[in-house]
């Protein structure tokens, strides 16, 4: 099964590694990792994508909350979480099929940054999912490149609460 | 106070109250030496490896509690560190490893004896740091004593380059960390531990299932205190070995591969399992869906992600041992007598399974041995024991009676082969007056060997008892048992090297025991001879250690020593 965990890191050296660590000596691939600034300086945020048990990722999330540069470890649950990311992808396109590309991007709200002779760069930001489909319907033209940042996310504004730490103990 | 950064680490060493550290120098560490020869009240334990100095460092730090301190120079220096590290690791004993590092300018251009220590021991450490400037030294010097001592107790390391043990700071010790992502549980959930209390008083069958844990809290108090009000009995694991006294009544031997029957019966049996800093590790509970299928679980440990990792807890506790098994005590209201039945139970199955060997044929016995060794020091209390790993340390755990808390230090999780004679030369420079003695296989002997040099010389006199089977004798037991005897690769013979004669060319006494009739003489001597000791115990390469949960077999199905032995 896929988690996302969302998980607030001291910005010190060497701390990506550790967590990653944490996966790699159970042998689970991690799917995406994106790591950026938070509203504290001094204080990153890595968003983890990962397919693996729940009971092994309970594991995980203990470990890494033991981590002396791991400030809180939380679980993205679906629906109560905003997630997105954003792609920019290279497409073959003669001059014949450009308006037909250019269409279909503009139904995903997708923009066109790049424009050669014979490709086109699109960006896309917004839920994984519409990426994945765009980057589908994209695919037959002939997809040259692409990159995606991996997911980042955030609990929904109107449940706050949600985005805590899981509660691992049973009080 | 303006000094450089090796005076830094050596005052910051004495500000925690460090009174010896264990290693050896190198070019990365010149620094730090320099500033040892100029003047400090931290004694330097001169190694002859640096796995000695590690395996020191953790023998000094189970035999007092206090974080063991060992040092080594970058690249091999702290390679060689690595084991310990991971020994370390595995059976939580607080260690900070201090190592040299090349200069910063130089770190990532693969310079002479450059090596990524702290990348090499990510899994295996608590935290590490590479300092990258001066100033933050005191700092993290005392964050390091900090981790390696809080929440569970572990090791870390410091990695040093050489030009920051060289440049000048304005030295003062910090009063305190600032660690915001460290913050290990403070107190049990009053609730919880009121559920555990329910729990034992409601149990007809309940026991107290003890690990190392017991011991890195100082709660061996406490622990007794409990068992005592709920006349609950207690298994101690071999980690937990002297954290519970032996000659008590309630305790209930040692559970796991080579625990005798009856404790594992008791453990298995049990409607209710309050596992207190344990970790059901394999070695205990043998086939994990097979362990105690009729108990329920109470577990006390401060590490949350203990709880539920292997066996499911029902009521779960996480918290500092000490004030949570002391509150369990005032809290638990026993119906009296309701454990009488269970206890006699227990009696009962230890009077029908005794630990069992046959003193026939004309070569020693291993066990006698042991037994010898339990008889000549029989209710003392300044006894420290260190053992090596394979057959001899199963036979100590067995027939040695422990009733000192962090008076049997081995390698249990990790199961370090060398780990016997490093760890008692550690043990002994932190107990000064106790009597160490290190039980060991002539296998685990041969890998930290040389270390007898540093007890001659640095005048920490230890008994070393060499288990000589002329055999890597566990493994042999193994491949008798589960490979139809193909006998591969584990020949040492009795004879090479001759042991006693290795320890009189080190300084130290020898002793050779062939028979029976040598043997308490020979023993008794090397206890009372005050100077580091060698007794060649050469013993019967036959005998395995019985009993013994096959891996991966249910604890019940244990094989017994009658069944499998031929007379
Ligand atoms: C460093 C290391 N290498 C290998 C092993 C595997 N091993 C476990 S016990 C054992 C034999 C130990 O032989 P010895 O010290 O003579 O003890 P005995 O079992 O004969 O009492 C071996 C090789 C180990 N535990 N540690
Ligand atoms: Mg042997």
């Amino acid at each position: 099964m896929k988690h996302t965990l969302s998980v607030l890191v001291e910005n010190k050296p060497g701390v990506l590694m550790r967590i990653t660590s944490l996966f790699a000596r159970r042998g689970f691939n991690i799917d995406s990792l994106a790591v950026g600034p938070t509203e504290r300086h001094d204080v990153s945020r890595i968003t983890i994508r990962v397919d693996c048990e729940t009971s092994p990722l309970e594991q995980i999330e203990k470990q890494m909350h033991k981590l002396v540069n791991v400030l809180r470890v939380s679980e993205l649950v679906p629906g109560e979480s905003i997630e997105r990311e954003l792609v920019l992808m290279k497409v073959s396109a003669p001059p014949a099929k450009r308006a037909e590309l250019m269409a279909l991007g503009e139904v995903f709200g997708a923009r066109v940054v790049d424009l050669g002779p014979d490709s086109i760069v699109f960006e896309l930001t917004g839920p994984p999912e519409d990426v994945d489909s765009f980057e589908e319907l994209v695919r037959p033209h002939g997809l040259q490149e692409l990159v995606r940042t991996g997911r980042i996310g955030l609990g929904r504004a109107h449940r706050p609460n949600r985005n805590r730490p899981r509660q691992h103990v049973l009080a | 106070m303006r000094c450089n950064g090796a005076d830094a680490i050596l005052r910051s060493l004495e500000a925690e109250g460090v009174d010896v550290a264990f290693g050896l120098p190198g070019g990365a560490i010149l620094p730090l030496y320099d500033a040892f020869a100029r003047g400090t009240t931290v004694r330097h334990v001169l190694a002859r490896h640096e796995q000695g100095a590690g395996h020191m460092a953790e023998g000094y730090a189970r035999a007092s509690g206090r974080p063991g301190v060992a040092i080594a120079t970058s690249g091999p220096g702290a390679t060689n560190l690595v084991t310990p590290i991971a020994d370390a690791w595995m059976d939580s004993t607080p260690l900070v490893c201090i190592t040299g590092q090349v200069r910063s300018n130089l770190i990532g251009s693969d310079a002479f004896q450059e090596c990524d220590i702290t990348g090499i021991t990510i899994p295996i450490v608590k935290h590490s740091w590479l300092v990258q400037d001066v100033e933050e030294l005191p700092h993290v010097i005392k964050a390091a004593f900090h981790v390696a001592r809080t929440g569970r107790c572990g090791p870390v390391l410091v990695d040093v380059p050489r030009d920051i043990q060289e440049a000048e700071l304005d030295f003062s010790y910090p009063d305190a960390v600032s660690l915001p992502g460290w913050k290990p549980p403070r107190r049990g959930h009053e609730r919880q531990i009121l559920a555990a209390a329910q729990a034992i008083a409601a149990a007809e069958r309940p026991i107290l299932y003890a690990g190392g844990g017991v011991l890195n809290a100082g709660a061996t108090d406490e622990l007794r205190a409990l068992a005592d009000a709920g006349r609950l009995p207690v298994v101690t694991t071999l980690m937990a070995k002297g954290a519970f006294p032996e000659t008590h009544e309630l305790h209930a031997g040692w559970p796991g591969m080579h625990g005798p029957k009856w404790s594992n019966y008791a453990l298995n049996k049990a409607d209710l399992i309050v596992a207190v800093g344990a970790r059901f590790d394999d070695r205990v509970t043998g086939k994990v869906s097979a362990f105690a299928p009729g108990a329920a679980v109470v577990h006390l440990d401060i590490d949350a992600a203990e709880i539920s990792k292997i066996r499911r807890a029902d009521v779960p506790v996480v918290g500092p041992l000490k004030p949570v098994l002391a509150e369990l005590a005032r809290l638990i209201e026993p119906v009296p007598g309701r454990t009488e039945p269970w206890l006699r139970q227990i009696a009962e199955w230890r009077e029908a399974f005794p630990l069992r060997y046959r003193n026939d044929g004309d070569m020693l016995k291993p066990q006698l041995v042991l037994e010898t060794l339990q008889e000549l020091t029989a209710g003392r209390d300044d006894v420290v024991w260190t053992t090596g790993v394979g057959q001899h340390q199963m036979w100590a755990m067995q027939y040695l009676v422990c009733d000192q808390p962090r008076s049997f230090i081995t390698s249990g999780g990790l199961g370090t082969m060398g780990y016997g004679v490093p760890a008692a030369i550690g043990a002994k420079a932190a107990r000064p007056d106790a009597t160490v003695v290190c039980v060991d296989g002539d296998g685990c002997f041969q890998m930290t060997q040389q270390e007898l040099a540093t007890a001659v010389l640095e005048e920490l006199p230890i008994v070393v008892v060499i288990v000589n089977n002329g055999y890597l004798g566990m493994v042999r037991q193994w491949q008798d048992m589960f490979f139809e005897e193909r006998f591969s690769q584990i020949r040492l013979t009795h004879t090479v090297p001759d042991y006693a004669g290795l320890a009189r060319a080190y300084g130290a006494e020898g002793f050779t025991v062939e028979s029976e009739d040598d043997l308490e003489a020979a023993l008794s001597e090397a206890l009372a001879c005050g100077r580091t000791a060698v007794v060649d115990a050469r013993v019967d390469p036959r005998e395995h250690c019985f009993p013994m949960i096959p891996a991966g077999a249910a604890a019940l199905d244990l094989v017994e020593f009658e069944e499998t032995v031929e007379v």
